[in-house]
């Protein structure tokens, strides 16, 4: 049996027994995370299809969660050594959403510990590779999930973004990332990190899997009052509806991008266009504002947010934080103290108020808008210590969208000469993931990009 | 030596009743309960667990900030203050800085010390959750997760108390205005209403605040108030007697020998790091929500007082009937069932506990009656036994002729017991006085 490739709405399709999907990925994940480093914990059996979860929407089929999304009674440390030997007490609301749906959820995801980091090298756990090139990482901090899909590990996996780290892994690693609208998808139950930005979302091998697993994420949570009360969309249905739209090209994203990306990019808007959507040229917030907005705001959010972690519970003390969970916890301490608070957080939301007011106001001339996901390809494993701001550099152009708290997804456009993939990111209106999908699983159809290659490596 | 005015706020703490804690469905019912047994992800702080605020606690809060005249903020959030203590799981607590739900209020009360009018304006009142409780055993410190999570409604005052007996008296009459909305049983036994006052001295005739103030906590009663602040008071002036100012610190209140003894030197302010939770969404209010809390209130003890005033009950009488709103709840009933001319002296004869009044209205009714229904006397057997009475208590007798008038209830007790109660009072001691004299 060969099941590479095959993504998860083809699996649905097809007339497998899940049981058997199952037992499929569990192997491959036995058989290849010594080499990719994707998974922080995997069962050692196979786990047993629950008889009604076959009958729900995902008929039993795998999902890997992010390891910092709690199952109920299973290991959660956010790739932390902190949080080594917790074991979640209660389900997050997207792992009881996933399972009530007919998920069946099959290992957890590495992660830069805490989610604080673009690369996936700063987990406790140790790096996650890139399939692509094992030197290389994944990007993060979802890499783990990123990885698994991209390497054909598993057919779908939940990740999480506060400013990047579902699009960037996911442009790094060849695969589809969506970052959903703040506030579209339950945070309840997932390791907080900068909680007025977390957002997860799912990260599969097509725009359709994104679809059919948001319509299982998304939706209205008593237990997260930042969840909005609003109708959620048919995504699967709405997805082939053809729409002709009108696309945004923001010059401020193409700055200091690697010229072969920008290529690509403009390849694939070529493409739209001779399909029959308008192009527009636009002006934006150059994306670096979002990064000192983003700096601040998320820094103190986090200091806030470890400090629970304080060494009287969950049998490690501080002393297990990182270099990079010790870095932030001071900064935003720092950044939160009386005589700096309006200097520094205060500003930085009002610059976030005009960054989110500059979308809403170019959404008023387009429906969407289309720019590279990360200035540059994957990175070599330890490069990351060469750059003072890594994560900054490479989440540039995915801080603003998640400033804004509009929804984003990233999809593969193509190869580099260097032979990793390339991603292309579509931002739209708030709670508009309806034409996002649309127009990027049109965009997706055009460029019919090869996934199975990297995946046949590991085989 | 110095004359001394004392300048005294107070922050008081009352936990609501509500039935779910105040961020999650967490059972509020924790009091007495096994530790950590009422607890739940949000109270515990797990990771990933998030705050969901509890309606009715908002609106109770609310309440308690009308029913102290303060002024709404139409648009208010809650904020994380951030403090490391082992009882307080997520590192920071969720109350509010600059935007509380009521501030600018304002109570008046008369003085039963100096029969003055006073006005003690109110700066806040704002809602936060309350942590959980450290148990000491030995050389081990436990932590009980129960109370972690209850809503509190934080009171503070200004500075405007100027002695302990009218701290006392705030506090006695706060309690029975929150009493008497249902929103909590401010029951300082059980933690319900907790209360710490701030203190300093300046010279008399000053305006301007003390450069310093000290703060008092562990008072568990009204009365351990007033003592801590006559002990604070008298400290404090013989400091600055010597030309010192009192160090700014916590001090705790210690039942033994009603004294305080310092706890906490504070060098400067605390830094809380307050920064608007971004976990729940700050609140608009519109004037229809105010109007429907607004609507929820019971009538406040002072409106109270005033309605018995306008039936005829003096204003002594009134304030102790409404000091307990079951005691008043009934009363009302009882004005319902009774002549408009009888309220008053019903009243005189409910405070001075002349009947036990229940819910058996129609029992209340009748005896109230006959309390107050001149007694026929029958005047021979009135003097038989005065005459039997006055015979069996030569010694008492005795005592009176060399003028101890008290021994007189005495007789009148007997002379009562005699005639089976089947006597007016006025008449017996008539009688009793002629005979004695």
């Amino acid at each position: 049996m060969n099941l590479l490739g095959k993504s998860l709405t083809e699996l649905l399709k097809s007339e497998l027994h899940s049981q058997d999907v199952v037992d499929y990925f569990h192997k491959r994940i036995v058989k290849y995370n010594p080499t990719l480093h994707a998974f922080v914990s995997v069962d050692e059996q196979s786990p047993k299809i629950k008889e009604d979860r076959a009958n729900e929407k995902l008929k039993g089929l795998p999902i890997s969660l992010k390891d910092n999304i709690g199952a109920l009674y299973s290991p959660t440390t956010a790739s932390s050594k902190l949080l080594e030997t917790y074991t979640a007490q209660y389900a997050a609301t997207i792992t009881h959403k996933l399972a009530k749906d007919g998920a069946t959820l099959l290992g957890k995801t590495n992660l830069d510990a805490w989610a604080h980091g673009s690369s996936t090298e700063t987990s406790d756990f140790g790096a996650t590779h890139n399939p692509y090139n094992i030197d290389y990482v994944p990007g993060g901090s979802s890499g783990g999930s990123a990885a698994a899909v991209s390497a054909g590990l598993i057919p779908a996996a939940i990740g999480t973004e506060t400013a990047g780290s579902i699009r960037l892994p996911a442009s790094w690693s060849g695969v589809v990332g969506l970052k959903p609208t703040y506030g579209r998808v339950s945070r309840y139950g997932i390791v907080a990190m900068g909680s007025s930005w977390d957002c997860p979302g799912p990260i599969t091998q097509t725009v359709e899997d994104a679809a059919l697993l948001l319509s299982t994420l998304a939706g209205k949570d008593l237990h997260d009052a930042t969840t909005i009360d609003q109708e959620v969309p048919n995504y699967v249905a709405e997805l082939t509806k053809e729409r002709k739209m009108t696309i945004g090209i923001a010059q401020e994203y193409f700055e200091n991008v690697d010229p072969e990306i920008v290529t690509l990019v403009q390849q694939a808007v070529s493409l739209l266009q001779k399909s029959g959507h308008t192009v527009k040229k636009i002006k934006l917030l150059h994306p670096k504002y979002a990064i000192s907005v983003y700096m601040l705001l998320q820094r103190s959010e986090v200091s806030s947010n470890l400090a629970r972690y304080d060494g009287i519970r969950f049998g490690k003390n501080r002393s297990f934080f990182g270099k990079e969970a010790e870095r932030r916890i001071l900064l935003g301490t720092y950044a939160l103290s009386s005589g700096y608070y309006d200097a520094y957080y205060k500003t930085a939301q009002k610059v976030r108020y005009l960054i989110r007011q500059d979308f809403e106001n170019v959404f008023n001339e387009v429906d969407v808008i289309f720019a590279p996901t990360a200035p540059i390809t994957a990175t070599k494993l330890g490069d990351n210590e060469k750059f003072a701001f890594y994560g900054e550099m490479m989440d540039v152009l995915t801080e603003p969208a998640a400033a804004a708290g509009i929804p984003a997804i990233s999809i593969p456009i193509g190869m580099h000469s260097s032979g990793l993939p390339v991603g292309g990111q579509f931002m739209a209106r708030h709670f508009d993931e309806t034409t996002l999908l649309q127009v990027a699983h049109q965009l997706e159809q055009l460029i019919s990009f090869d996934r199975l290659s990297v995946m046949n490596r590991y085989e | 030596m110095n004359k001394y005015t004392p300048v005294i706020g107070l922050e008081i703490h009352v936990q609501l009743a509500t039935k779910s804690k105040m961020f999650s469905r967490c059972s509020a019912d924790w009091f007495g309960k096994e530790p950590n047994t009422v607890v739940c992800p949000v109270s515990l702080g797990l990771p990933g667990a998030l705050p969901v605020p509890n309606k009715k606690a908002i609106e109770w809060a609310i309440l308690v900030g009308m029913a102290l005249q303060c002024k709404q903020n139409k648009v208010s959030k809650f904020d994380r203050k951030h403090y490391f203590y082992p009882d307080l799981p997520k590192g920071y607590q969720i109350s509010q800085y600059d935007q509380p739900f009521s501030y600018d209020g304002m109570y008046e009360f008369i003085s039963k010390k100096s029969g003055e009018l006073k006005k003690i304006r109110i700066k806040r009142v704002h809602l936060e959750e309350d942590t959980g409780k450290l148990i000491h055993q030995g050389d081990e410190s436990l932590v009980d997760f129960n109370r972690s999570g209850m809503p509190l409604v934080e009171i503070v005052t200004e500075p405007d108390f100027d002695n302990s007996d009218d701290v006392k008296q705030f506090l006695e009459e706060l309690q029975v205005i929150v009493r008497s909305q249902g929103v909590s049983d401010a029951d300082m036994d059980k933690g319900s209403m907790r209360l710490e006052p701030n203190i300093s001295l300046r010279k008399e005739g000053e305006t301007e605040l003390p450069n310093y103030k000290v703060e008092v906590k562990n008072i568990n009663s009204f009365n351990f108030a007033k003592r801590a602040i006559d002990f604070e008071v008298k400290r404090h002036a013989e400091i600055l007697d010597r030309g010192e100012t009192p160090p700014q610190e916590t001090r705790g209140y210690s039942e033994g020998n009603s004294s305080t003894v310092s706890q906490r030197i504070k060098e400067e302010a605390a830094d809380y790091r307050y920064f608007p939770e971004p976990d729940i969404p700050p609140f608009v209010f519109d004037d229809d929500f105010f109007a429907e809390i607004k609507k929820q209130m019971q009538e406040l003890p002072h409106e109270n007082i005033k309605r018995y005033e306008s039936l005829g009950i003096t204003y002594d009488e009134a304030y102790i009937l409404t000091r307990d709103k079951k005691v008043s709840l009934l009363f009302d009933k009882l004005i319902e069932a009774l002549d408009s001319d009888l309220i008053g002296k019903a009243a005189r004869l409910v405070v001075n506990k002349k009947f036990a009044l229940t819910d058996n209205i129609d029992k209340a009714v009748v005896e109230i009656k006959n309390l107050l229904q001149p007694k026929e006397t029958n005047e021979d057997t009135l003097n038989t036994v005065i005459d039997e009475v006055l015979a069996q208590n030569s010694a008492q007798v005795e005592e009176f002729k060399q003028g101890k008038e008290t021994v007189l209830m005495f007789f009148i007790g007997q002379v009562m017991k005699g005639m089976k109660g089947q006597a007016d009072a006025q008449r017996v001691q008539e009688v009793l006085r002629e005979k004695l004299a």
